[in-house]
This record gives C-alpha cells, sequence and structure tokens, in this order.
C-alpha cells in the first residue's frame, strides 16, 4: 500500500494501482477513449491525462502506476487545457457528421468534448483515407471516423483471438483495419461485433436492417412475425434509462405488438426446443462412445422414446451428483471409448460410421460442444476445422424458430410463407450473418429475413413514438410464445448447460437437477473457462449404460478462452464429455449487438436479471414446456426424428474467410 | 537483363522457404520479425501468400502480421528490383532538395516510391538518415552512396546502372548463343516511361 493525494484528499491504494483506477476508487471519473478495464494500459487516445506534483510534463492517467507521496490532480486547468488540446486534434481527424451519425446519442467522443466545453477545433489538417467497408452482412466500417483508440484491437485480437483489426502502417499514415487495408469480408472475422461494442465513435456499426423491418411492417401483403431473444429482455431497458438488468419483458412484447407485428413470438420457444434435440444429441452420442457397437442400433430407439413427452419429475432418490467446480481429467470412468472417431483430427463428418437408421445421421463424436453462438461457430470453422464434427448439429434458436415460423406456424395460421416475415430482434450482429448463410432455408425460404440488434430495437421503438415507460405488460402469442426459465438462462454463459442439465438429469434418472433451486453454479459466473464433472447415479433401465459414469463438462465464453479450452480438447479428446461456448464475453448478454457501455459490472447485472427471469417462470425445464411437446406430437414426432433433421439441424464447413 | 531480375517466387516455393524459416525459429519467444526478415533475405521481398503462411504456421493472424510489415519501411510486400534506390529525406537532406531529388526519381522510374519498375531494375524507397549529413542530398543504391546529388544528376545516375545490367545481360546472351533481341527490347521498354515524362 502507498500513500498518495488525489486532488488533495489523502488516500491509501495498492502500490499496483495506476492513477486511472486509484481515482475510480476516490470516486472521480478520468475520461479515456482507448482504456478498457482489465486489459494492459494502451496509452494511445492521451485523453486521461492528469498532473502529477513535480513531474515535468502531464501523465497518461491509465499507463502511470501510483507511487508512495505521489500527489495527483485530475481538475487543473493546465489538465483541462491538456485534454483540450488532445480531444481537439482527435476532433481534427474525425470525419465524421453528428447529424446523421448513428451514435450521435452514446458517442463517448462527442460526449467528452462536450463535457470539456470544446466549441471549435483549432487544428486543421489532412483527413483520413475515407473508405466504406460493406463487406460483410452484420458490420459496417467508416474509416473516416475512426480515432485509432485501438479499442476494437483489444477486442477482436486479445480478448476474441481473432485478429480481424490490426493497427496497419505507421505515424499519421496508421489506419485501423484488416491486413494491407482490405475489407473486413476479405480476412477471418467472426462478424461477432465486439469491436462494434467497444467502438467509442461510429466507425464500426451493425448493418442496419431498421427500414427492411419498417418497409415490411407497412406492406398489407406480408404477415409479419417477430422473435426476440433471451438475453435482450434484460439489456433493453438501457435504451430507455433503466439500469442494466431490469427486467422489460412484458414492456418489450406490448411494444413489438404496438410497433405493428402481427404476430409476438419468443426465440426462448426455439431454445426450449434446443434443448430437447441437443440433450438427446449428447445422449446419443454418451451412448456411441460407451455401448459396444453391436447394440447402439436397438439402445437408440430407446433413448428417443423417453423424450418425445417430456415426463413431468419423477422423485426418485437422485443421489450421487456431486457438481464440483474445477474437476480435473482422470475421475472414475473414461467414457468416451477412445479412438471412436474422434481426437484424429478428422474433418469428415462421418468419419466414425456408426449410424442407427436414422435419416443417415450417425451421432458425431464426443465432446459434443454447443452450436448456439453463430461467432462461435463461424470461429470454428475458420479456425478449428477439424472440430466440426464434435459441434451440435443442432441450429441455433433463432434459425430453428425461422425454420418452424414459415412451416408449422404458417400451416396453422394459414398463412402463405411467401408472405411471410419472420424478424428476430437479437443482442447478436453475427446473427445477421447466421441468416444469411445460404444453408438456412429450410422452409424453402430464407427462414429469417431481418435480424435486429438490442440497439435497433430500442431505435425503433423509440422512433415509433411509444413511450417505453408507460407500456403495460403485454405476453407473447401462441404456438412460438410459451417457454421455461431454462430458455431465458439461454442468455448467460454457462446457461444452455444448465438448461441441457436440467432436462437431460431428469430423462436419464426420472429425478430433478440436484442443486439450489435446480440451478448449476459450477457453470456460473464470468470465469473465462468452467470445468465441472458430476457422477450419474440412479439411473433409468433404458440409461443403465450411464450408471455411474462421471461426466465432465466445460463453459467457455469470449472466443480467446473458447480457443484456450479448444486447444486442450485437441491436446486430450477424451477430457469432456459436453462444451458450451459462447463468442462473446458474459454469453449473449455480452453480445455485439447490446447497448454501450458493456463492462463487467453491467454483464453482472444482465446475468442476475436473467436468473430472476428464470426462477419467476412456473415451469424452469425445457421438457415441460406443453407448446413444445404439442410441436412434437402434431409435427415433429420426436427429437431427432425425421422432420426435426430437416428442419432443426444443419452442418458446417471449413472457412478460409 | 532478362537474367538480370530475381523470378518471382511460385507459391510452392513461397510455403516451403516459409516453412523451412518458421521451423528454424521453432520455439523461440519474439520471433516473427526474424523471420519475416529471413523471407525478405530469401526472396526479395515479403509476399502475402507468405504472410498467409507465417500466420498459419506461428497462430498470428493475417492482419496482425500485415501491420508488423506495414509498420517497419525495412519490409516490402512487392518484388524487388535488383538496385534498391534509397532517396534520404532526412532533415538535412531534406532541407537541401531532397524531396525534388525523390520527385525526379519518381519521374525517371516512372513509378512511385514503394515500388519496382516493370523490368525489375530498380526499386524506389525513402530513408530517414543515413548519417552522411554533410554529404546532403544523399542516395544510396544498394550499398552505394552517391553524394550531393541534384535532380539533374538523376539520369545519368540510373543510367549507370542501365548500362552495367546491359553489359551484363549481353555477356550472358553471348554466352548462351542467343536472346539479344529480347534484351534490347526490354531496354527500350525500360526507357518509356522516361522519355515521356521527361
Amino acid at each position: 500500500m502507498v500513500d498518495i493525494r488525489i486532488n488533495d484528499r489523502p488516500m491509501k491504494v495498492s502500490s499496483d494501482t495506476t492513477i486511472l483506477e486509484a481515482a475510480r476508487q476516490a470516486g472521480i471519473t478520468i475520461p479515456t477513449l482507448c482504456h478498457m478495464e482489465q486489459r494492459p494500459p494502451l496509452g494511445a487516445c492521451r485523453v486521461c491525462v492528469v498532473e502529477v506534483k513535480h513531474a515535468p510534463r502531464l501523465m497518461a492517467a491509465c499507463a502511470t502506476p501510483v507511487a508512495e507521496g505521489m500527489e495527483i490532480f485530475t481538475n487543473t486547468k493546465r489538465v483541462r487545457d491538456g485534454r483540450r488540446s488532445v480531444l481537439e486534434l482527435l476532433l481534427s481527424e474525425h470525419n465524421g457528421d453528428c447529424r446523421i451519425c448513428v451514435r450521435s446519442d452514446d458517442c463517448e467522443l462527442r460526449k467528452i468534448a462536450a463535457n470539456l466545453d470544446i466549441t471549435k477545433v483549432r487544428y486543421e489538417g489532412e483527413l483520413p483515407p475515407a473508405r466504406y467497408d460493406d463487406s460483410t452482412p452484420a458490420l459496417r466500417r467508416d474509416t473516416e471516423k475512426c480515432i485509432k483508440c485501438r479499442r476494437c484491437i483489444t477486442m477482436c485480437t486479445d480478448v476474441q483471438g481473432v485478429g480481424a483489426l490490426a493497427p496497419q502502417k505507421r505515424g499519421y499514415g496508421t489506419e485501423i483495419g484488416p491486413a494491407f487495408s482490405l475489407d473486413l469480408g476479405d480476412v477471418a472475422c467472426v462478424q461477432c461485433g465486439q469491436c462494434a461494442a467497444a467502438c467509442p465513435v461510429g466507425a464500426i456499426i451493425e448493418t442496419s436492417h431498421v427500414e427492411d423491418v419498417w418497409h415490411a411492417l407497412e406492406d398489407p401483403e406480408k404477415h409479419v412475425v417477430v422473435q426476440t431473444a433471451p438475453a435482450i429482455r434484460a439489456a433493453l431497458g438501457e435504451c430507455f434509462g433503466y439500469p442494466p438488468g431490469t427486467r422489460v419483458t412484458g414492456k418489450m412484447v406490448a411494444a413489438l405488438r404496438g410497433m405493428g407485428f402481427d404476430a409476438v413470438f419468443d426465440t426462448n420457444f426455439a431454445a426450449d426446443l434446443t434443448i430437447l434435440e441437443e440433450g438427446h444429441e449428447l445422449l446419443e452420442r454418451l451412448k456411441h462412445a460407451l455401448v459396444p457397437k453391436e447394440t447402439v442400433g436397438a439402445a437408440a430407439g430407446a433413448s428417443q422414446e423417453g423424450a418425445a413427452g417430456g415426463s413431468a419429475q419423477g422423485h426418485g432418490a437422485g443421489g450421487g451428483f456431486n457438481p464440483r467446480g474445477g474437476g480435473g481429467p482422470g475421475g472414475n470412468g473414461s467414457p468416451t471409448g477412445g479412438g471412436d472417431g474422434h481426437g484424429g483430427g478428422s474433418s469428415e463428418r462421418d468419419g466414425h460410421g456408426g449410424h442407427n437408421g436414422d435419416g443417415g445421421h450417425g451421432p458425431g463424436p464426443l465432446p459434443l460442444i454447443t452450436s448456439c453462438s453463430p461467432g462461435w461457430i463461424k470461429h470454428a470453422e475458420l479456425f478449428f476445422p477439424d472440430l466440426l464434427p464434435n459441434l451440435s448439429t443442432c441450429k441455433s434458436p433463432q434459425q430453428m424458430f425461422g425454420a418452424l415460423a414459415k412451416t408449422y406456424y404458417a400451416q396453422n395460421a394459414e398463412v402463405d410463407p411467401a408472405n411471410m416475415v419472420v424478424v428476430s430482434a437479437m443482442p447478436c450482429t453475427a446473427k445477421k450473418f447466421e441468416a444469411a448463410r445460404p444453408e438456412m432455408r429450410s422452409s424453402g425460404y430464407q427462414d429469417v429475413d431481418y435480424v435486429i440488434t438490442t440497439r435497433e430495437l430500442g431505435r425503433m421503438i423509440t422512433s415509433s413514438g411509444l413511450s417505453f415507460d408507460e407500456l403495460e405488460d403485454d405476453t407473447t402469442d401462441s404456438p412460438l410464445g410459451q417457454s421455461s426459465g431454462a430458455a431465458d438462462i439461454f442468455a448467460n454463459t454457462g446457461g444452455v448447460m444448465e438448461a441441457a442439465l436440467r432436462t437431460v438429469w431428469e430423462v436419464v434418472t426420472g429425478s430433478e437437477l440436484p442443486g439450489e433451486n435446480l440451478h448449476f453454479q459450477p457453470a456460473q459466473g464470468l470465469t473465462g473457462v468452467k470445468e465441472a464433472e458430476a457422477t450419474i447415479a440412479g439411473t433409468k433401465p433404458e440409461f443403465s449404460f450411464l450408471e455411474g459414469v462421471t461426466v465432465r463438462i466445460a463453459v467457455a465464453h469470449g472466443l480467446g478462452n473458447a480457443s484456450k479450452l479448444l486447444s486442450e480438447v485437441r491436446r486430450d479428446p477424451s477430457r469432456y464429455h459436453f462444451i458450451e461456448i459462447m463468442a462473446c464475453p458474459g454469453g449473449c448478454i455480452g453480445g455485439g449487438g447490446q447497448p454501450r457501455p458493456t463492462t463487467d459490472e453491467v454483464r453482472e447485472a444482465r446475468i442476475r436479471g436473467i436468473y430472476a427471469e428464470d426462477e419467476g417462470k412456473p415451469l424452469r425445464k425445457s421438457h415441460e414446456n406443453p407448446d413444445v411437446a404439442k410441436l412434437y406430437s402434431d409435427y415433429l414426432e420426436r427429437p431427432l426424428g425425421p422432420r426435426s433433421h430437416e428442419l432443426l439441424h444443419t452442418h458446417y464447413e471449413r472457412r478460409e474467410v | 537483363m532478362a537474367c538480370a531480375q530475381r523470378d518471382v517466387p511460385d507459391e510452392a516455393t513461397i510455403v516451403s522457404e516459409v516453412d523451412a524459416i518458421v521451423d528454424a525459429h521453432a520455439g523461440q519467444d519474439g520471433a516473427v520479425i526474424p523471420v519475416l526478415q529471413s523471407i525478405q533475405e530469401r526472396l526479395g521481398y515479403v509476399p502475402r501468400e507468405a504472410i498467409k503462411r507465417v500466420g498459419e504456421r506461428m497462430s498470428i493472424s493475417y492482419s496482425e502480421l500485415a501491420g508488423v510489415v506495414s509498420f517497419y519501411s525495412y519490409f516490402t510486400t512487392v518484388p524487388r528490383g535488383r538496385h534498391t534506390v534509397r532517396v534520404c529525406l532526412g532533415t538535412a537532406c531534406y532541407v537541401r532538395g531532397g524531396k525534388e531529388v525523390l520527385q525526379k526519381f519518381e519521374e525517371s522510374l516512372g513509378i512511385e516510391v514503394g515500388n519496382t519498375t516493370e523490368d525489375r531494375l530498380f526499386s524506389l524507397e525513402v530513408g530517414r538518415c543515413f548519417g552522411a549529413c554533410g554529404l546532403a542530398p544523399v542516395v544510396l543504391v544498394d550499398d552505394e552512396v552517391h553524394q550531393r546529388v541534384s535532380p539533374p544528376k538523376v539520369r545519368g545516375l540510373l543510367d549507370a546502372y542501365r548500362d552495367a545490367a546491359d553489359a551484363e545481360s549481353s555477356a550472358e546472351a553471348a554466352g548462351t548463343g542467343g536472346g539479344s533481341e529480347s534484351a534490347g527490347g526490354r531496354a527500350g521498354g525500360a526507357d518509356e516511361p522516361k522519355e515521356g515524362s521527361a
């Protein structure tokens, strides 16, 4: 600990603190445009300069550690003049027209300039080369607005490990972007949009679908339905001044109805459906690995039967469940059965033969890896093509919804799918990319037509003239609107894992997932890679192959963490059985399309909001969703059945860019 | 003169060269720049295909590597000419007319800074002080220092290198028993931009 003074106030701080952090502890906010929490200081923008007694120059608060006896002044004339000069220099290179900029409301550059009372820019100079990059489905870059703060690089390269964006050239000629001034579409970009979420100005934004949606809503020929992702209900409120994590589900539904959608549905419904499909996929793969080959065909049938109706919870003695965080490898039982299809680095989907006569899809290898996050999917296609057979073949909930809306719902509602428009409101930019993937046309049409981010939805509600505050809570429509709490938690890192365990555990043992209030604590929270193991006991007869088996799971969020975990999987393919990966830090609640800013504090607040939403639901498990059960009995027949394969499952491909 | 230039390597050559260089640096921290330097030494430039291959082998993104290559003026991503002309634009050379000298080189060679003439005889670069400020403006051709260069001297300076290259290639043509016609044709081609702009 060292003694310092900030603005004449004495305080004690740890000696590894920077001036910026010490000031924050003292309740003083020092403006910065480049610094990101928990990342090493960059010192790129110089906006955070402060005066340090006896120092000859102003010091960058983000990059200067405190020292014993240091006296710091954060708001003197010298500091304000220094910051003003820095801001004016940045503004002189920032060729943005605030009148027509999508960021005019939450532009950090403009806000800091206004706080410093800057009314004119004294410097005039050459402007950076202007290039507008609309080469990708999800993101737009406008190099004229870039202030070279490098936050996008921190996210893209340091946090996500993707490296699509990097500083190019040097000095005045520096450009922030892909190699050799190429477009984003020419390099390996996963479309996660963390760059757009971090950008303080309007240099990288999501591709807007706002006008397309208005156009569809105004067209009397079109039947326009909307689905809302789990993660936006605890974040959309931020667009209207509510604190992060405030649940606004009912107001959101009311707003969508007020905007003129013909039906307001919920991606949550499809999330419950995903659990049934993916849960059974997991059981199939476990069986394939654990049960001697000659009996697989017979056993697979049994597993599917246990599922379809979604039995209510039993009350058996479900003992033996023992969730433990940080469980290492080498527990009892080594159930992956070694060299059966995985670990060989084979990218052939069916490299392991074994078909069970179900539409020609043999169960893939373990570990099974979740496939809800389209940024993660593209990351896998680019950087882990050898693990593509491990990915669940389940489409994401967004795409399951789209495929069902234009088939099952269209039939029920007697709407020609050609005249139906499916809109998604998502916390995600990569969902725009996913919706446009050529294989996402199971209905014969593009299954999901338009994807708007939480931010775009906020703008649309505002421009519709509705007073969000005053909206009465409304509820979603049938038959694609009802959901369990297990679907809500898809929004959080660890949530898909927890939701899957709630159902799989009960299907296998007949009793509820043990754990306080149905939660699976080891999968929760913001630790980058989480591991746990659980030993299954008290199995039903048809799942006796799982009796005593220790199932090992892992959860990673943020692609940098995911890559670390997957390198481990490459090294030791039998280490895990089931892995959840979300592209964005914190999961979908921290998605690239969420309201800005997203800090860990904000992530935690949204995560709490989502768990509260889950706990408030009468139904907490996906297999209890009566509309999902009805969908199976009326239309799909059973999880992993032929129609499921046609509508709800997909395939992946190795990519270069 | 046809033989004066280094051949542009094909992709297979690039991959095998890069692999050998990366293997030689295996396990070393901070090997990126030495690897890129070795590639430039072997191939005369750092082709984009080589950057991609380095990225694959060393798990560094294409954009990050391109950032390194474009940061250092030492690296070039276009094939180099036989001779590299570096015009100093350090302070002393600049105030003594280095910029005009550079303009004259651009005119005479018909290329801009960072590029290579079509006949691959010359590449043009800018230097930032060679430590010979007393001789300003200074031009470095390969390792040879040319002092107090003024715009009118540029043509003669380049011609000396052209003549040497011509002599070398006719000697070689005589040795191999043919090819003088193509050498003449190439020389004429190289002169064109010079005549046009003079």
